[in-house]
């Protein structure tokens, strides 16, 4: 089988401190895998080397390989600007622009230099019916962003991601600053995404993992401690230090 | 005595030692606003303020001041602007943390506390001789560029420290540069910020007299200024040749031009107010 994303032996130091410790997995196209631990395990710093986010971190400093589609993303040749149209972020806070729903949706278009008002337009319309927004909102797409609530902030930011044709999406705790009626779209929304998007997503929420996940990470202290089927580490897990997380012994 | 009891005395007298303080400072204002507007105010009119200098008390203006402070604002806003607002952007968003950076750091916040006149002797130094620009308003508009450049910088860095990190994050990660990042997002967010630096520091430039004297503002100029390379004079020198006469009348004048004066600066600030309340507004987290 021929997989998404290859991570080969990662570590990952801010400055002097060690956060992944030689982590090594595969995932597979159009699946979600979740990423699990309790704070601090080195789970958000791991996503954000998949679109390098922590570029910009003074001190970061990576080893190791990852590859998406075949392709070093950290490769000399590669554009970081590139990559993250690929590899799409969504944040555990909504942080749409202080823009209009049209404007936030078109952002990732228009700094490409796309300016043809039908390809925006379709743009729009396509990635905020993909986020399950666009009933809501199709009629206001002037209005701001900023006065949309949370649930439907962070699915605009999801269709924002969409709308860059990415192929990989990341997402870091997307649903955790929501309520429970917002967190049941965002996680029926990621069912919908897994048919043409392959999804990481880092979670806190245990249920959320079981109940939307096909695969489950489970980092403790930088170290990939598991990594398997979201059913086999949730009813057989291999490590006690696995099961002792997922029974809410500690973390 | 219960120590609650005391806490409380103290608090209290804090209270109206701050109440005092605050006071003074009102009341001094109000006394000196209320003397040179009851001893100038009769004199402004428009032909004060359309006439040139002259002999005659009576028939002197500000004319030629006034645009010589427009010029001046304007020149000195050309300069210091672009320049003020890319090195704060620089050394906010690009500048790597390091020893040097903190050593600009701290000498860019010392040199907002150099008294202006060492700015005029450097300015008269590299501007007036060296680069041979004389006593024209540009000497004086390169001069108080100088002067206001820190503060310029340091209330940039301010605005854009003050803009979140998670909005920059969302415009990284949809696949833009940073200097798209910066232009599209960081500098929008934090125009209100940035904007009433700027007009602060505007401010400041159009009430100072030591550095222009220095590099060569006449005391009395009898054309208004048509040209950057023209001679000049501002306000705040008007000001101090009339109140520096002997005759008392002059001294009527000297109040007068300093009604408009104060009337000028209150503009640009209230205007500062009204961009920074409107983009505070459309800008919201």
């Amino acid at each position: 089988m021929d997989y998404k994303i290859y991570a080969q032996n990662v570590n990952v130091y801010y400055g002097d401190n060690h956060v992944i410790k030689g982590v090594t997995m595969n995932i597979a196209p159009n699946t979600v895998t979740a990423f699990i631990g309790p704070s601090g395990c080195g789970k958000s710093t791991f996503l954000r080397v998949l679109n390098r986010m922590n570029d910009y971190i003074v001190g970061f400093r990576k080893e190791g390989n990852i590859l998406i589609d075949g392709e070093d993303i950290y490769a000399r040749s590669v554009r970081v600007e590139e990559l993250r149209k690929k590899v799409g972020m969504v944040f555990q806070k909504p942080n749409p622009f202080p823009k209009t729903i049209y404007e936030n949706v078109v952002y990732g278009l228009r700094i490409q230099g796309i300016k043809d008002k039908r390809i925006l337009d379709e743009a729009v319309e396509t990635s905020l019916k993909s986020s399950a927004l666009w009933e809501e909102v199709k009629d206001q797409l002037k209005k701001s962003a900023l006065a949309l609530s949370g649930g439907q902030q962070q699915r605009l930011c999801i269709a924002r991601t969409l709308a860059t044709s990415p192929s990989v999406v990341l997402m870091d705790e997307p649903a955790s600053a929501l309520d429970p009626i917002s967190t049941a779209k965002i996680e029926e929304l990621i069912y919908e995404l897994k048919q043409k998007y392959t999804i990481i997503i880092v979670t806190h929420n245990m249920q959320q993992a079981g109940r939307v996940s096909d695969s489950t990470a489970f980092f403790y202290m930088g170290d990939l401690i598991e990594y398997n089927t979201t059913k086999e580490i949730f009813t057989n897990p291999q490590q006690t230090r696995t099961q002792n997380y997922i029974t809410g012994r500690f973390g | 005595m219960n120590k609650s009891i005391r806490n409380r005395i103290i608090d209290e007298t804090f209270k109206w030692f701050g109440v005092a303080c605050t006071l003074f400072g009102l009341i001094m204002l109000t006394i000196f606003l209320s003397g040179i507007i009851r001893d100038g105010i009769h004199r402004i009119d428009w032909d004060f303020i359309t006439s040139y200098a002259s002999r005659r008390p009576g028939k002197a203006g500000v004319f030629p001041a006034i645009l010589g402070t427009l010029w001046m604002l304007g020149l000195t806003f050309v300069i210091a602007i672009p320049i003020g607002i890319a090195a704060g952007i620089y050394l906010e968003e690009y500048g790597k943390r390091n020893r040097l950076a903190s050593i600009i750091e701290v000498n860019i916040a010392n040199l907002a506390g150099v008294p202006s006149v060492i700015y005029g002797l450097l300015g008269l130094e590299i501007f007036s001789r060296i680069l041979g620009m004389g006593s024209s308003i540009l000497a004086g508009a390169c001069t108080l560029s100088l002067l206001i450049l820190p503060v310029i910088i340091v209330s940039t860095r301010e605005a854009l420290k003050a803009v979140p990190h998670s909005l920059r994050e969302a415009s990284f990660g949809l696949g833009a540069s940073k200097w798209q990042t910066i232009w599209y997002q960081v500098l929008p967010a934090s125009a209100g910020g940035v904007v009433t630096g700027v007009i602060l520091a505007l401010s400041r430039a159009i009430g100072e007299t030591a550095p222009l004297i220095v590099v060569g503002a006449a005391t009395m100029v009898t054309n208004a200024p048509t040209s950057p390379m023209d001679k000049y004079t501002v306000l705040p020198i008007q000001i101090f040749n009339w109140i520096s006469r002997p005759e008392k009348e002059f001294l009527i004048n000297g109040a007068a031009g300093i009604i408009v004066l104060l009337a000028i600066t209150f503009i640009m600030n209230g205007f500062a107010l009204y961009l920074r309340n409107k983009w505070q507004k459309r800008v919201k987290w």
